[in-house]
């Protein structure tokens, strides 16, 4: 079977006034078609950027090697033409800030029919009561109204039912949702992740659920990625994930995420350190810093990712599970 | 902890014909750290700033150790600003960044304490740049020098600096990563420790229940629950207190599910009101799976429904009782 979308070895550095920062380094990870995979991490881990390297999005002083195959297409050589038939229609990215990855000027419903115009040929007066079905189909309440609307007139809650409409207009088959309810109230994030679990069992696309909260991706991942310093650090089931974390950064991440749940601390967990600085060039592991468990081994030597497909783990000595 | 050091009454915020906050009263006692909760729009933060009268438009009664903010001259307000201080949510917005961070936390010093020499400065600078965690070598470096943690640090050294009875922390965790958050909480509990009272505004319901020893839950501009942490986690009793509550993600899904039964569906209907709303009757009503005829037409008192714990309900009592909440 060929993955919905297959990343080889991808790197992506920035140049700089004084040098080159290196935001991803050697990242492999692959897509079944229909999964939904989610892919955790704290700031400057790098998990945005594989993405904005695979849809072609970064500024000019990025510099990308390696590979990203696109249901068996290769993405990073191509240009902007071959790019701009899949992006946006086999191939769509939702962001975090709706209001921001909205056009203010145009409505909604323009901004929905024009996808359908220019990547299916469909003409504007069909495609127009067509984006109305599908904000029927995330739950729009109204939707005939709010095709007059623009984006200001409506709720952020709202403004992400729209991105997530446009994002399935021309049926793709990988969605990339980067933080969809980072910017949200909580309980309009669980609006927003129900969502997302009914249109995935409706659509049947694969989904990328990108997010600094382990407690979002845990509700919808099949599988989960854990990034820390530009490289995948673990690579699971989710549910085996969260049950026995191999790489001790999860453990660590599971540890600190405070729970409303359970006893109340007179202390929270804490994690010391920082995360190594973009840019550093390292032999070593770079959690090593930071790792209660870290040896000798690990200063010296930088542990690749390995394991089985469904479970991978870049560690020198892994929590047993 | 009974000395009251905060005492608003009735406080109302109008922008234009907007009314922004609605009635508010709580009391804060010296020590004590209170929590604000509500969705954005819920008023939380111009509560804070009307408190702190950052704000023209507020109305009603902000007494603080028996002065009355909202009506003392400015001249007095500037001298209560020494024992009410505020953190804010972006550290890298709220330093100048012109500024060393030693010259950023001496300020203060500078305008409340001008008898200090500049090598006392020095010396308290020093010592409150360990307090939160930071060495006191670093006083001479720039906030961009520092990530997004430190700076917050930073930010809450320069609010302690004076020694302030109230610090007001307006979402200061929620821009930081969670291995960071626990450490600028932890850094809190520590201030707790030694008396200082915290009002602590945050839609981060995990960390609340950690930190306060109250928790006031506001809906668009009104008080509609307060009560100690533990049984306002235990036992929520206004809906909407209860939908914020189940809206919160849980690590492994079937642990929260099976243990939150119907007011799960809340979370899934609705969103805020539209202003007109809340003209007439409860402001949660459109949203809320309870509501009764009652509820369209008055507003609904805040009442106690257990020792401390108020709510602002037309079912509060009914919901007390474990039977009735399938309603």
């Amino acid at each position: 079977m060929v993955p919905t979308l297959s990343v080889d070895r991808l790197r992506v550095s920035f140049s700089h006034r004084r040098g080159s920062i290196e935001a991803v380094d050697r990242v492999s990870l692959q897509i079944a078609p229909a999964e939904c995979l989610g892919l955790v991490g704290e700031s400057g881990s790098g998990k945005t950027q594989i993405f904005m390297a695979a849809m072609g999005l970064l500024p000019g002083n990025a510099q990308v090697s390696g590979s990203v195959r696109f249901e068996g297409n290769e993405l990073l050589a191509v240009g902007a033409p071959t790019l701009n038939r899949v992006r946006g229609s086999r191939l769509t990215m939702i962001f975090q800030d709706p209001m921001t990855s909205l056009t203010p000027h145009l409505t909604v419903g323009t901004q929905l029919s024009e996808v359908m115009v220019a990547h299916l040929g469909i003409p504007w007066k069909d495609a127009r009561s067509l984006a109305g079905r599908m904000l029927e189909r995330v739950h729009v309440p109204e939707p005939k109204r709010r095709l007059n609307q623009y984006p200001h007139e409506l709720s952020g809650g709202m403004r992400q039912r729209v991105m997530i409409a446009m994002s399935l207009l021309c049926e793709p088959s990988l969605v990339i949702a980067d933080e969809p309810t980072t910017a949200l109230d909580v309980t309009i994030q669980a609006q927003i992740i129900e969502l997302l679990r009914a249109v995935r069992g409706e659509f049947g696309m694969a989904l990328v659920l990108i997010s600094h909260d382990l407690a979002v991706v845990a509700g919808l991942a099949d599988r989960i990625l854990v990034m820390y310093a530009g490289s995948v650090v673990e690579n699971a089931i989710a549910e085996e994930l969260f049950r026995h974390p191999r790489h001790p950064y999860t453990a660590e991440l599971l540890r600190c995420t405070p729970s409303v749940t359970g006893p109340r601390l007179d202390r929270l967990p804490t994690l010391a350190g920082q995360p190594p600085r973009p840019g550093e060039i390292l032999e070593a592991c770079p959690f090593a810093p930071r790792c209660s468990r870290a040896a000798d081994r690990c200063r010296v030597e930088r542990p690749q990712l390995e394991g089985s497909s469904t479970s991978q783990v870049a560690c020198h000595f892994p929590l047993i599970s | 902890m009974n000395d009251i050091l905060l005492r608003v009454r009735d406080l109302r915020v109008d922008f234009g014909a907007h009314a922004v906050i609605r009635g508010v009263s709580f009391d804060l006692c010296a020590g004590e750290t209170l929590s604000l909760v509500g969705e954005s729009g819920s008023g939380k933060s111009t509560l804070a700033r009307a408190i702190l009268r950052l704000l023209q438009s507020a109305q009603g009664g902000v007494e603080f150790l028996g002065v009355d903010l909202l009506k003392c001259s400015s001249r007095e307000m500037r001298a209560q600003r020494r024992s009410l201080q505020i953190v804010f949510q972006d550290p890298l917005a709220s330093l100048d960044p012109r500024m060393t961070v030693g010259e950023t936390i001496a300020e203060p010093l500078k305008i409340f304490e001008p008898g200090l020499n500049a090598s006392a400065r020095q010396r308290n600078v020093g010592d409150m740049l360990q307090r939160v965690g930071l060495s006191s070598e670093m006083s001479g470096r720039y906030p961009h020098e520092f990530s997004g943690g430190q700076c917050q640090r930073i930010a809450i050294a320069r609010a302690m600096i004076l020694s302030p009875k109230l610090l007001i922390c307006d979402e200061i965790v929620s821009s930081l990563d969670v291995s960071i958050q626990g450490q600028i909480v932890n850094l809190l509990l520590d201030l707790q420790d030694a008396g200082m009272a915290v009002l602590f505004i945050s839609h981060n319901l995990a960390v609340v229940r950690h930190l306060s020893h109250r928790v006031l839950v506001m809906y668009l501009g009104k008080l509609v629950e307060i009560a100690p942490c533990d049984a306002l986690f235990a036992s929520p009793v206004h809906p909407y207190t209860r939908a914020l509550l189940d809206a919160v993600p849980h690590k492994l899904p079937a642990v929260g599910a099976a243990a939150r039964a119907a007011p799960g569906e809340l979370a899934a209907a609705g969103e805020h009101a539209v202003p007109d709303m809340i003209a007439s009757g409860c402001a949660f009503r459109d949203r809320c799976p309870y509501v009764l005829p009652i509820c369209e037409t008055s507003d609904p008192p805040l009442l106690e429904v257990a020792p401390g714990h108020w709510a602002a309900c037309h079912r509060s009592h009914e919901r007390l009782n474990p039977l009735s909440l399938s309603t």
